[in-house]
């Protein structure tokens, strides 16, 4: 048991600005860091809590709490096995981004008040940022300036949420709060703008396909996850919660069956999973926020697999269409087994970590007699394997023979993933460590037989349906579109229609004003008046006239002012 | 190529034997039904293949539902880089 001195989170931050130095120290940082922030997270004492004074405030830089500890763990997990993934292939801007963007996700789980909560909240979306821009390609930079926008504006309701609630109540506590007055649904808003919540969902499937295919895989872990993190905290129980999740669940779904891009695929299904979570949170019981929690931690570790095995393929063809891959089994055939223990995975399949730790979700759904939300969420499981579970894999490794014929991924690259998919399976049949970290004490119990029959039939039959709609799911050249069209369409359609339009008003002014003053010359010249021309001649009788005015004039301002 | 070089999995016949299997992995499933007392919420998950039919049903609908959310929400890929922006969103990504 030692005192922290140091946020775990500001230890990684700090670290990934040594990264630079050079390779050695930033390869060696990269397994040591994630390592010795696992150990100061488990090594404090339980619900350890460090004070700042700051301009009258008691900051809490560092508060160990149980969901703190299981967000912090995974995230560490997560930033050391994507170093490793990452750590030949990527370049030095992407690995130091990754890192910040990893230490403040955990600076979040680990604040106690809602001031470093912010900062954190804000340098993560500093460093995700930078992580899309390492991919250096110019629709990548394109992407990532919508993506900082929509997290700027995300960050700029919370800023406005936190400063109004710390006016009415006086308090900065991260805790529980209650929505009371505009101050705490700005809060609220702040932190579902980043799960991904309608109506900005688009800002995933946009962005985090644009990254290097080590970039993504950084990418789907810490952003969505910390606003889980933080609804947990701070908004369990909120029934509005419930119907925003549902409605993720199926927007990952149906746009996901639309999509082409393999990594876009793949970033839909996050939305669809964060839906799961953010319906247990609004479920609100003990087993549904367990639930939440415990997926959230699950499913860092089954979709980072996911996009690894998606990146690994695009490592090795440089090809993220549906259309252009297929048959890469041949060839590639441990990433495309790796993969397919991510799919099953994320589908809940009986013996890996979905099935023991989304079904709390949706048992807590019926134990609520919550009839819509259970039969939604057992819909949407099924929804899984279709969208995710079979799609990704059958399009890149199995669909037809694309006539690629790639090398096997590289071996830092399938450590990595053999790690997560040790996990997966690891997890699905022995839970229990995993049931031990979690917030309240566990009394589920996932593997009964009628629970199994249940999933395998729900599960195998989704599979029938999508080898019987196959002809339907014929991948397109397409794209869908998204409330995004919004702001990359209408808003420059605007901007050009307004400066037509303004420039036509201009025109047309310039041309009265044009017209005013030939016909005023021309009029003036047949007039007597055009005698006293300055300029043409230098008559007396001008300067005389024109004296006259001036004097004229200055007598009417004398007497007016 | 001929269709001895061809792998196990693309030979139309091995094909057929794998929807064999997977038609009778999905006939057990519902046979193992009977078995097993489903815990009844809403008074239908212990009906015959309740969880059966609800996933193959539900996942044809939503298969059906994008289908025809596709007709109005489907673009050229291109659709974005046609606009002044000359935004560039599915090429191929080039990597160092």
């Amino acid at each position: 048991m030692t005192e922290l001195l140091l946020p775990p989170g500001l230890l990684l931050v700090l670290g990934a600005l040594l990264m630079p130095l050079g390779v050695k120290i930033r390869n060696a940082l990269i397994f040591s860091l994630p390592v010795l922030c696992l150990l100061m997270i488990w090594s404090a004492p339980a619900d350890h809590v460090v004070t700042l004074p700051f301009l009258g405030f008691e900051l809490e830089p560092i508060k160990i709490t149980t969901t703190g500890q299981l967000f912090a763990t995974v995230f560490s997990i997560m930033a050391l096995v994507g170093g490793i993934f990452a750590y030949k292939q990527a370049n030095t801007l992407e690995l130091s981004a990754a890192f910040v963007y990893a230490g403040s996700a955990i600076g979040v789980t680990l604040s106690g008040d809602l001031i470093t909560l912010f900062i954190f909240w804000e340098v993560m979306a500093i460093g995700s940022t930078l992580v899309i821009w390492a991919a250096r390609h110019e629709g990548a930079y394109r992407a990532s300036i919508r993506y900082l926008l929509i997290h700027l504006f995300g960050g700029l309701l919370l800023m406005a949420g936190i400063a109004g609630h710390v006016v009415e109540t006086g308090s900065i506590r991260f805790e529980a709060l209650s929505l009371e007055s505009i101050s705490q649904y700005l809060i609220l808003a702040g932190f579902l703008i980043n799960a991904g919540a309608p109506p900005l969902s688009a800002w995933i499937a946009d962005a985090y396909p644009e990254a290097s295919p080590s970039g993504t895989v950084f990418l789907s872990a810490f952003t969505t996850k910390t606003a889980v993190f933080t609804l947990l905290v701070a908004f369990p129980g909120t029934w509005v919660l419930i119907p925003i999740g549902i409605y993720m669940i199926f927007y990952g779904i149906i746009y996901a069956l639309l999509e082409n891009d393999m990594r876009r695929i793949l970033a839909y299904s996050i939305v669809n999973q964060v839906g799961f979570m953010v319906t247990g949170i609004g479920l609100g019981t003990e087993m549904a926020l367990n639930g939440a929690a415990a997926h959230a931690f699950a499913h860092i570790i089954y979709k980072a697999l996911l996009l690894m095995s998606a990146g690994a393929v695009l490592y090795r063809t440089g090809k993220r269409r549906c259309t252009d891959l297929g048959g890469l089994f041949q060839t590639m055939p441990w990433t495309a087994l790796l993969g397919i223990i991510g799919a099953l995975a994320i589908s809940s399949f009986p013996f890996t970590s979905g099935f023991v730790t989304k079904s709390m979700i949706a048992q807590s759904a019926a134990d609520q007699h919550l009839a819509i939300v259970w039969f939604a969420l057992a819909a949407a499981s099924a929804g899984v394997f279709l969208h995710a579970g079979i799609k990704f894999p059958w399009f890149v490794f199995f669909q037809k023979d694309s006539g690629m014929r790639p090398p096997e991924a590289p071996p830092n690259m399938l450590l990595a993933m053999t790690v997560f998919a040790v996990l997966c399976i690891g997890l699905g049949i022995y839970p229990e460590p995993l049931y031990a970290i979690l917030p309240f004490e566990v009394t589920y119990q996932a593997y009964t037989a009628a629970h199994l029959v249940a999933y395998f039939q729900l599960l195998l039959f989704a599979g029938l349906a999508f080898f019987v709609m196959l002809p339907m799911m014929k991948r397109t050249l397409t794209i869908s579109l998204d409330f995004d069209w919004f702001y990359r369409q209408l808003f420059p359609l605007i901007d050009k229609v307004s400066v037509q339009i303004t420039q036509g008003i201009n025109a047309i002014g310039t041309n009265i004003v044009q017209i005013g003053w030939r016909a005023f010359q021309s009029t003036l010249q047949t007039s007597r008046l055009s005698k006293y021309h300055l300029a043409e001649s230098w008559p007396t009788g001008s300067m005389v006239l024109w004296i006259g005015v001036m004097l004229g004039a200055y007598l009417v301002m004398n007497a007016w002012f | 190529m001929s269709a001895q070089d061809k792998r196990w999995l693309l030979r139309k016949e091995n094909i057929r034997t794998l929807w064999i299997i997977f038609i009778a992995i999905l006939l057990a499933t519902v046979v193992a039904g009977f078995f097993v007392h489903q815990h009844e919420s809403f008074g239908i998950e212990d009906s015959f293949g309740f969880y059966a039919w609800y996933g193959f049903i539900t996942c044809v609908g939503m298969v059906i539902f994008a289908k025809l959310l596709g007709i109005f929400l489907k673009r050229p890929e291109d659709y974005y880089a046609n606009g002044s922006n000359g935004d560039s969103n599915t090429g191929e990504t080039h990597h160092d």
